[in-house]
């Protein structure tokens, strides 16, 4: 064989290095699928602009107040609607349980002398709105304060739910784009039997399986860039780490969810089986690796199994350099566990890939 | 083994659980001619090609292609062989021009793509998608894959089977240049027509062995008995008479 000459594109008759061609061919059969790019680029921007809403990132959190109608229900209305922070309405005793199930109201005040708060106290607003009706009450009673404390009212950047939750989404659809896309793509090039007639060529299996994980990291940029500007512009998201660093996280990331991607596609031959394979893998970690609250919720008996997984450690790591500006020695051991997600299931894949 | 066999196979054995597809088969392919490989469905055809291109390991028997084994040359035999396998297909929304282009970048020699585009005719389809192509126009990529690479050795898994008549004469026209260069070629087919235009000689292949093997001109002369005056005898009435004329279903 000659060894490949500067000119070495003529001496595939006009076609690029293999690795290139493997890889474009994917990124041509990606960009041609419109479904895939709106799940891409579109599904971060609607679960941050969803989760703004349903969290909202300035003022007091509003608590909400049921009163249970009834002969003295009117002054009671009175008192409370004094306070900005209490919304007020009428809950007959009939509806009360599913209304405070729902979130409806947060409390029930049946009136008396005194009054009956009813909630349950395992749910945070619940005793939010315990303290600030009580507190509202007693001072429409005429309650004399001991002194009026001041209030030094601040907005820390970065510290709100919004800012927290936006590098989470980012890991989630760098998660979701790599498994999907990869496994999808494997399983239908293996239905077609087009696996098989790869493999009957000498084309090397190791740049085949190299080329969907190099493609994902030429989308990478923009399914990256658009949460994280969108979380910056409209939300005023702190971003204190360089784009170099969020950069390299983001490849760290990518690189881990396409082996992993690899991996489940490399033996299975039905759409069925990909997607309960996905499912069994991604659920989990959606509800384990501390993307929509702490991590730190579970118990301690089980954290170095929620460390390790690829989806804490992306997050983690997203979140250390845009909220917090890391270095990447910073969060040196959050990307050795991606490196590790990387290298393992990428030979494993080689290994066991059923060609046909 | 000789320099001038292009495949040599002895006593191939593949059995899938229970069922044995290929028992005991042997056969030699001469550089240079075209052999096809008859036989009913469920007969062993497309397990014994698969054998031959090193994509299925049989559990008993040798086989050499090009001089060479699976085993200590797959790299260099894959450099060497073109390959058309039945109902491959394509990626769809990859045109002609960029799945011979990923194609021929596998390989270290071999045609350009413009001029293979002109070898099947697809010059004219090279900015489709391979979605939009006719059966016949999708076989002729695929012919067109299997030569991207210059092969020596061709190998074709019944290329013809559902294409219109046009489409048949325009593929063996192919191949038939394919030829005048002086590929060899192995190909399976069920077309006895197809098997006596192309193919200097043929095996008829049931339960998975040979059961019989020559030029098609002596099978007929040996073994296809006119019944009729009227009637010559053809690859047909031998085929019929060796496997008989009961259905067979896809095994």
């Amino acid at each position: 064989m000659t060894t490949p000459s500067r000119n070495s594109t003529s001496r595939r008759g006009g076609a690029h290095h293999p690795l290139l061609e493997l890889t474009l061919a994917r990124l041509r059969e990606f960009i041609r699928e419109p479904e895939a790019l709106f799940w891409t680029f579109l599904f971060p921007i609607v679960m941050s602009v969803a989760m703004s809403i349903a969290f909202p990132s300035s003022g007091s959190p509003v608590v909400r107040v049921g009163i249970e109608p009834g002969a003295s229900a009117d002054s009671l209305r009175q008192a409370l609607a004094a306070s900005k922070d209490i919304v007020v309405r009428d809950v007959p005793a009939a509806d009360q349980l599913r209304a405070l199930r729902n979130g409806e109201v947060h409390l029930i005040v049946v009136p008396g002398r005194p009054p009956t708060y009813r909630f349950d106290p395992v749910r945070d607003e619940s005793r939010l709105a315990r303290l600030t009706v009580d507190d509202a009450l007693k001072r429409a009673a005429g309650r004399a304060e001991p002194w009026s404390a001041h209030e030094d009212l601040i907005q820390i950047p970065g510290s709100r739910y919004v800012d927290w939750l936006i590098p989470g989404i980012v890991a989630l659809g760098i998660m979701n784009n790599g498994l999907w896309s990869i496994g999808f793509m494997t399983v239908q090039a293996r239905l077609r039997k087009l696996l098989k007639r790869l493999a009957a060529s000498p084309m090397r299996k190791r740049e085949f399986l190299m080329a969907p994980m190099l493609s994902r990291l030429v989308f990478l940029g923009p399914e990256v860039a658009v949460p994280v500007l969108f979380g910056a512009l409209v939300f005023g998201m702190p971003v204190r780490g360089s784009i170099v660093n969020i950069s390299g996280v983001a490849v760290a990331g990518a690189l881990a969810f396409g082996s992993l991607g690899l991996l489940m596609g490399s033996r299975v031959r039905t759409f069925e089986a990909i997607s309960g394979l996905m499912n069994l893998t991604t659920v989990p970690m959606w509800v384990l690796s501390g993307v929509f609250f702490s991590a730190s919720n579970f118990p301690d008996a089980v954290q170095p199994v929620i460390q390790g997984l690829p989806l804490t450690a992306l997050v983690d790591a997203l979140r250390g350099v845009i909220l917090e500006g890391s270095t990447l020695q910073g969060i040196g051991s959050e990307l050795a566990i991606l490196a590790g997600w990387t290298i393992v299931p990428f030979f494993v894949a080689l290994r066991i890939f059923r060609w046909r | 083994m000789s320099v001038d066999l292009a495949v040599r196979c002895q006593n191939l054995q593949k059995r899938y659980g229970d069922v044995v597809a290929v028992n005991g088969l042997s056969l030699e392919v001469r550089r240079g001619e075209c052999f096809g490989l008859l036989g009913p469905n469920g007969a062993g055809k497309t397990t014994t090609i698969e054998i031959l291109e090193g994509l299925l390991a049989p559990d008993g028997g040798e086989v050499q292609v090009l001089g060479l084994t699976w085993l200590s040359h797959e790299r260099e035999l894959r450099q060497r062989l073109g390959i058309q396998l039945q109902e491959t297909q394509f990626t769809d929304k990859l045109t002609v021009e960029e799945t011979l282009r990923l194609f021929r970048s596998f390989y270290d020699r071999g045609r350009s793509v413009d001029e293979l585009l002109g070898l099947v005719e697809l010059d004219g389809k090279r900015g489709s998608w391979v979605v939009k192509l006719s059966g016949g126009q999708k076989q002729r990529l695929s012919i067109a894959c299997a030569l991207v690479g210059d092969p020596d050795l061709l190998f074709l898994d019944e290329p013809t089977t559902g294409l219109d008549p046009q489409s048949r004469q325009q593929l063996w026209g192919i191949l038939r240049r394919f030829r005048e260069d002086g590929g060899t070629v192995l190909l399976t087919t069920h077309y006895m027509d197809e098997a006596e235009t192309l193919c200097d000689r043929v095996a008829i292949v049931d339960q998975g062995r040979v059961i019989a093997e020559g030029t098609p001109e002596e099978l007929i002369t040996s073994l296809a008995k006119p019944k009729v005056v009227v009637h010559e005898g053809t690859l047909e009435d031998v085929f019929m008479s060796l496997t008989g004329r009961h259905l067979r279903d896809d095994a």
